[in-house]
């Protein structure tokens, strides 16, 4: 259905609209965070709230502020989908049951945004609100404190091993950053079609005479920060899929932009504030490469459209919408999954076997390709330092990045992040599919059924949230399983980059010499690419080659 | 808007930090981390008022000012005209919200597995893989199906015809799609087939901007301008 060419020419719209943005909003990130000044209405919040904005935190205290800013966040948003009868604007939606609030909770907490409730029968309009787009604000706002706490540490020069104060830092990334941004995306939105107002379900006649209940809600200002703080969860079951969240070509785009903009511009932030732009061009070089491969792949394995189902219709369509055709669901797949968005267009359960694989593959890459609002480029900047490590191993060469040495305690913290997130997911999916609780939810038989639990755990451990649909998830064991791997995969991580910052912020910077491995060159950025993919490789290969490879072969 | 940093008092977040020069013992990280969790919850709830009452509110004032037909649904009436309110009485669904029509005198949409069909409380797809048997049985009982009702050959179905959406809501079927129920609806309502033809070629939407998404007929709209010319 969709010429290679059209496939191409959204890429390349996409690309130069990434592009007009990467330098600005990357440079304004910089000093955003970069500033000593407040502004009047911070300084007043501050003061009111009882709140120091200027105390240049430890690592230790930055993550305890986090960590305490988090379980308020999560004990909210617990109270309020438990109480959620009793609220106004409900819609007659009941209370989530305990498993499934303390799911949905950590879900939108983490930055995951993993649903295994439909929004249309399960959240009323004040929880949509009040509850979930303040955290989809509030979550991408401490990925960005985490990454820009790691930069600092890399920039400061026996600093003590301070890194900055984790309230001035959420509070102008929401402030000055996605909040502006967010209501010009959704006013663009609802220029497109999606819906922004508070009306109840409403029963219609239709056409033919029969009856449809239409949807109301404040739906665009949630799909704009939705997109814009790679959060995904979407305010209706279909998602990005739903005619109201995305309704033409054009929403979808915009969408796409939207999800990758402040991923992709961190790396300029990052250059800005070491004082060498060139170490962010290498970033964004690696990240690009990553996920323009991605990209590619995706969008050949659904234009060609391998497997019975997709050969016996003509075209891989299942799942997906007359709108966006082919390309743009494979464009809008390869991106969510690349970023930690999890927003759909199309379900990604019903994607050919390799276009699966790809997706899948993405989020185990740990989410570098740019990834997450901050965790994408923390994600990355670890991953530097695996492989200024393993150069230095190579060659004989101190170990050193931007100045610092790669010591002993610095390398087993990476290491430690490394593995965390790769163990939370393998460990998940085997005791799922050694529980007749877990392998009760799986829909689809054989390798297909493996996959949708891997690619379950993967997604919540790694803070993607979408989903293989097909796995029932909405049990007492997925929704506790899978909430405890998405807790551990966004707090453990976040716990040892800090430690990282705090162990950097204190070293004193060393001069570059003539043993220092360049980090700004085409062969860095190609052994950081390469680490990437050995490292996924290694850790994956045995369960994909049970699930996804042997589909694609079969 | 901006005001040079100055001194403030000691505050809840500066203790802590304090205390953190020391070397801590358990107990005292307790208790800061007991602190900070208050200092999160009345940043929280500063936050949930602006994030969660304020924005939304402030775009939903602009939108309904600025856009107030796409804001409210993009909902149309039986005489093919533009509606804001639900409440209003004619209104007949939404130009983007797919709707079922089953007899042979309707544009029919694709399968939907959204409920029982189009039901907006239970939008999602079928979630079966590329190699599911049951999917493949389904696709080829709507190829013959669709095949069999519109009387052209097994082979000229197209893709969109035998396979489920992502939503169930899809509003819009492939040109190719709505050519091919062209003949079949001009017999049902006894119009001539070169006048549904040339309906369904002025109901073809065009790629966005001649590159984005896939050309399209909204089968709503289609269904619509086919009752008002029968009248």
């Amino acid at each position: 259905m969709s010429a290679p060419w059209i496939a191409v020419g959204q890429i390349l719209v996409l690309v130069a609209a990434l592009a007009a943005v990467h330098l600005p909003l990357g440079g304004y990130l910089a000093h955003v965070f970069m500033s000593p000044r407040h502004l009047r209405i911070e300084r007043a919040g501050y003061r009111a709230l009882r709140v120091d904005p200027d105390a240049d935190q430890r690592w230790s205290m930055y993550l305890l502020s986090l960590l305490g800013f988090s379980l308020a966040s999560v004990l909210l948003l617990f109270g309020l989908e438990r109480l959620q009868d009793r609220l106004p604007l409900s819609l007659g939606a009941p209370a989530m049951d305990p498993a499934g609030a303390w799911n949905t909770a950590v879900s939108f907490t983490t930055n995951t945004n993993w649903q295994w409730y439909s929004g249309e029968v399960s959240a009323g309009h004040l929880l949509q609100m009040a509850g979930l787009t303040v955290q989809n604000f509030a979550s991408a706002a401490v990925g960005i404190t985490v990454v820009v706490a790691l930069i600092r540490g890399f920039a400061r020069s026996g600093g003590g091993g301070r890194v900055g104060n984790f309230w001035s830092d959420l509070v102008r990334a929401v402030v000055r950053v996605l909040l502006p941004l967010a209501v010009v995306a959704a006013l663009a939105l609802i220029a497109t079609g999606v819906i922004q107002n508070f009306a109840a379900h409403t029963e219609v006649t239709t056409l033919a005479g029969g009856g449809q209940h239409l949807l109301g809600g404040p739906v665009a200002s949630q799909e704009a920060i939705k997109e814009l703080g790679t959060n995904g969860g979407g305010f209706f079951n279909a998602n990005s899929a739903h005619p109201f969240e995305n309704p033409t070509p054009v929403s979808n785009l915009l969408e796409i932009f939207l999800l990758l903009a402040i991923p992709f511009s961190l790396p300029r932030t990052f250059g800005i504030m070491v004082g060498d732009r060139r170490q962010g061009w290498a970033i964004l070089a690696a990240m690009g490469t990553l996920w323009l491969v991605a990209v590619g792949l995706l969008t050949w394995a659904e234009l060609s459209g391998p497997g019975a189902v997709p050969q016996a219709a003509g075209a891989a369509m299942e799942g997906k919408e007359t709108r966006f055709g082919l390309a743009a669901s494979a464009l809008f797949a390869a991106s969510t999954t690349a970023t930690s968005t999890g927003a759909v267009n199309a379900t990604h359960d019903s994607l050919t076997a390799p276009g699966g694989g790809v997706a899948l593959f993405n989020m185990m890459l740990g989410e570098v390709s740019p990834g997450g609002t901050g965790s994408g480029l923390y994600g990355m900047l670890v991953l530097a330092i695996v492989a200024v490590f393993l150069a230095g191993l190579m060659v004989g060469r101190t170990p050193e990045y931007l100045g610092k040495k790669i010591g002993r305690p610095e390398i087993t913290v990476v290491a430690l992040y490394v593995l965390t997130v790769p163990a939370i997911i393998l460990v998940g999916t085997a005791v799922a599919i050694a529980t007749p609780d877990g392998r009760a939810g799986i829909l689809n038989a054989g390798p297909h059924g493996l996959s949708e639990v891997l690619y379950a755990f993967t997604s919540a451990g790694n803070n993607n949230g979408s989903a293989f649909a097909g796995l029932a998830v909405a049990t007492p064991f997925y929704n506790t399983a899978l909430g405890l791997a998405m807790l551990l995969g966004r707090f453990v991580p976040i716990a040892l980059v800090l430690a990282l910052a705090g162990r950097f912020a204190g070293q004193t910077t060393t001069p570059a010499g003539a043993g220092t491995l360049p980090t700004h060159g085409p062969l860095f950025v190609g052994l950081l690419v390469v680490v990437a993919l050995v490292l996924v490789g290694l850790t994956y290969i045995p369960v994909l080659s049970l699930g996804a490879i042997a589909e694609a072969l079969a | 808007m901006t005001t040079t940093p100055s001194p403030t008092p000691s505050t809840i977040a500066h203790q802590a930090v304090s205390s953190g020069r020391t070397s801590r013992s358990g107990g005292a990280t307790a208790v800061a981390f007991t602190r900070q969790t208050w200092a999160g919850a009345r940043v929280l709830i500063a936050l949930t008022l602006l994030l969660g009452v304020a924005y939304p509110l402030a775009v939903t004032a602009v939108g309904q000012v600025a856009f107030p037909w796409q804001a409210n649904g993009s909902l149309v009436t039986a005489d093919g005209g533009r509606a804001r309110s639900l409440a209003d009485d004619d209104v007949v669904g939404s130009a983007l919200i797919g709707q079922r029509f089953d007899g042979p005198e309707w544009f029919h949409p694709r399968p939907s597995e959204a409920g029982e069909g189009y039901d907006p409380l239970a939008s999602g797809g079928s979630n079966l893989g590329p190699l599911s048997p049951d999917l493949l049985a389904t696709v080829e009982q709507r190829r013959a199906r669709v095949a069999a009702e519109n009387d052209v050959a097994p082979a000229a179905v197209p893709a969109d015809a035998l396979t489920a959406s992502a939503s169930g809501l899809d509003p819009e079927i492939s040109p190719a799609y709505a050519r091919l129920q062209a003949a079949r609806v001009a017999v049902a309502r006894n119009l001539p087939a070169d006048d549904v033809d040339a309906l369904v070629e002025g109901a073809i939407r065009g790629r966005d901007l001649g590159l984005l998404g896939e050309p399209r007929v909204n089968v709503l709209e289609l269904n619509l301008a086919l009752e008002t010319m029968g009248r």
